[in-house]
């Protein structure tokens, strides 16, 4: 397995923010793993936590969130919204015995392309470390 | 036409569900008049094998009760699906997995350790745990093997109609009943005996708009009579249960504990759950939310109370 695991990482991005970043990071030319699959969302506020159990489920290693950093929601509240969901959401899937790293929230703006390259870039390594979820495959094992 | 011939079950269950079909009263005297039970082990002495000799499809509806945990249970399952027309996954435990479904929160082996050898109340010093087969003189003792993973009743046979609640309402229980009898069934896989709404469409308090500032566990608080319990910061499972109590619970003054499973059209009800309580606290504050927050003590165990089983995760990582 090793070096041949490549993470498949779901990202939830908020249109107005971490997704614009992500946006500048490619414009600019910058390097990052590409284990990054993008969902444009209108804002992390709209991110059901079913969303994210889901990806897990079907196959993601992990599941990336970002959006506008707080005070900064196109919407007001919205990212505060995630903020609250995730804060429950990651002890819950603890529980489930998935690792806290693979499900992260990051406040990434519109001219932080950067932050978003070196975010991709931690998660994609520590995943790697972590190794494969293989939720679609686990469920009905033994029974 | 002949009599209706019913069957009843109990796999994984607690026996309240058996209850619940006596809870129709007097009715019953009704479906006895039309219907004659041929399978009731809780009520009426009959064995396995009356139910091995019966024809294929001899049993005209079947209301299975309990969650599939060991092997007896999926070999009834399958049993009974081959004697029966209908097959109704009979309460919360059939339906989602319930109470029997949260031992998918941990594993075989670690039930065992648990139950043989470390609750307070054990003494084992000789470690012995049950085996499937024991032989002493006068022959081989057999007990049924705990499946690693408890299922629920579809996820072992195809089940033609779910009677969600734990346990089911009398009076749902007796809509359903008219439903079958009178053959005025809906489409096959449909909820029969429940709402097609969430329960706080169903719930009589007031709705003020309110958020909360923490989270009380029910003997932490005396709430407000009239106002909606989440919206008072207890957790009440309501925006993300399937209606039809009649939304018992909170008319007691206590919280839904999320007994009919998820509302329609929701996949999971402890992520929806989730959500919606995480919605509902009044702060922007990070530390402030994981303070609250953390008075969740146990979110999988309250998330995922009756639908661990049927949730998307359906099960902890080994
Ligand atoms: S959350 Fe509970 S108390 Fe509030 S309206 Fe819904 S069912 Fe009623
Ligand atoms: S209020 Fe909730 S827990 Fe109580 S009976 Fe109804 S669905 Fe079940």
């Amino acid at each position: 397995m090793g070096e041949k695991f490549e993470p498949k990482i779901i990202g939830f991005l908020c249109r107005w923010c971490a997704y614009a970043g992500a946006d500048l990071a490619g414009t600019s030319r910058m390097e990052y793993p590409p284990n990054v699959y993008t969902i444009r969302v209108n804002c992390t506020g709209r991110i059901d936590p079913t969303f994210v159990i889901k990806s897990l489920a079907q196959g993601a290693d992990g599941v990336l969130i970002a959006g506008c950093h707080p005070g900064d929601c196109h919407y007001m509240e919205g990212n505060y919204m995630m903020l609250k969901r995730y804060t429950l959401l990651s002890r819950l899937l603890e529980q489930f015995g998935i690792e806290k790293e693979r499900v992260r929230l990051e406040w990434i703006s519109a001219s932080e392309g950067e932050k978003f390259a070196k975010t991709v870039h931690e998660m994609t390594e520590k995943i790697r470390q972590l190794g494969p979820l293989n939720w679609n495959t686990g469920k009905k094992e033994g029974r | 036409m002949g009599k209706l011939k019913l069957g009843f079950y109990w796999a994984a269950s607690c026996g309240g569900c058996e209850i619940s079909v006596l809870e129709i009263g007097e009715k019953v005297l009704d479906v006895m008049a039309v219907a004659d039970i041929v399978f009731w082990p809780a009520a009426v002495d009959f064995k396995f094998s009356d139910v091995e000799k019966m024809e294929d499809k001899s049993i005209d509806v079947c209301f299975f009760n309990g969650a599939i945990r060991n092997r007896e249970d999926e070999h009834v399952a399958k049993l009974l699906r081959a004697k029966s027309k209908v097959m109704i996954a009979f309460g919360s435990c059939a339906v989602d997995g319930c109470i029997p479904g949260l031992g998918n929160a941990t594993t075989v082996k670690d039930i065992f350790t648990r139950a043989y050898h470390e609750t307070p109340s054990t003494i084992n010093p000789e470690k012995v745990e049950p085996q499937p087969k024991y032989s002493i003189p006068e022959g081989e003792l057999e007990l049924p093997e705990l499946r690693e993973n408890v299922s629920t009743l579809d996820e072992v046979v195809d089940v033609d109609y779910y009677v969600p609640g734990c346990p089911p309402v009398g009076e749902q229980v007796w809509n359903a009943i008219q439903a079958i009898v009178s053959g005025k069934l809906p489409p096959k896989g449909s909820v029969v005996g429940a709402s097609d709404r969430a329960l706080c469409h169903e719930c009589e308090r007031k709705r003020l708009g309110n958020k909360f500032k923490t989270i009380y566990r029910p003997y932490e608080i005396v709430p407000d009579q009239e106002q909606c319990l989440l919206e008072q910061g207890v957790i009440c499972m309501g925006p993300a249960t399937r209606g039809g109590c009649g939304a018992l619970c909170p008319k007691a003054n206590m919280p839904c504990w999320g007994c009919y499973g998820p509302s329609p059209n929701i996949e999971d009800q402890g992520a929806k759950m989730l959500s919606a309580l995480a919605s509902n606290l009044d702060s922007t504050d990070e530390e402030e939310i994981k303070e609250a927050l953390g008075k969740v003590i146990d979110p999988l165990g309250k998330f995922y109370k009756f639908t661990l089983t049927k949730s998307i995760l359906g099960r902890v990582r080994k």
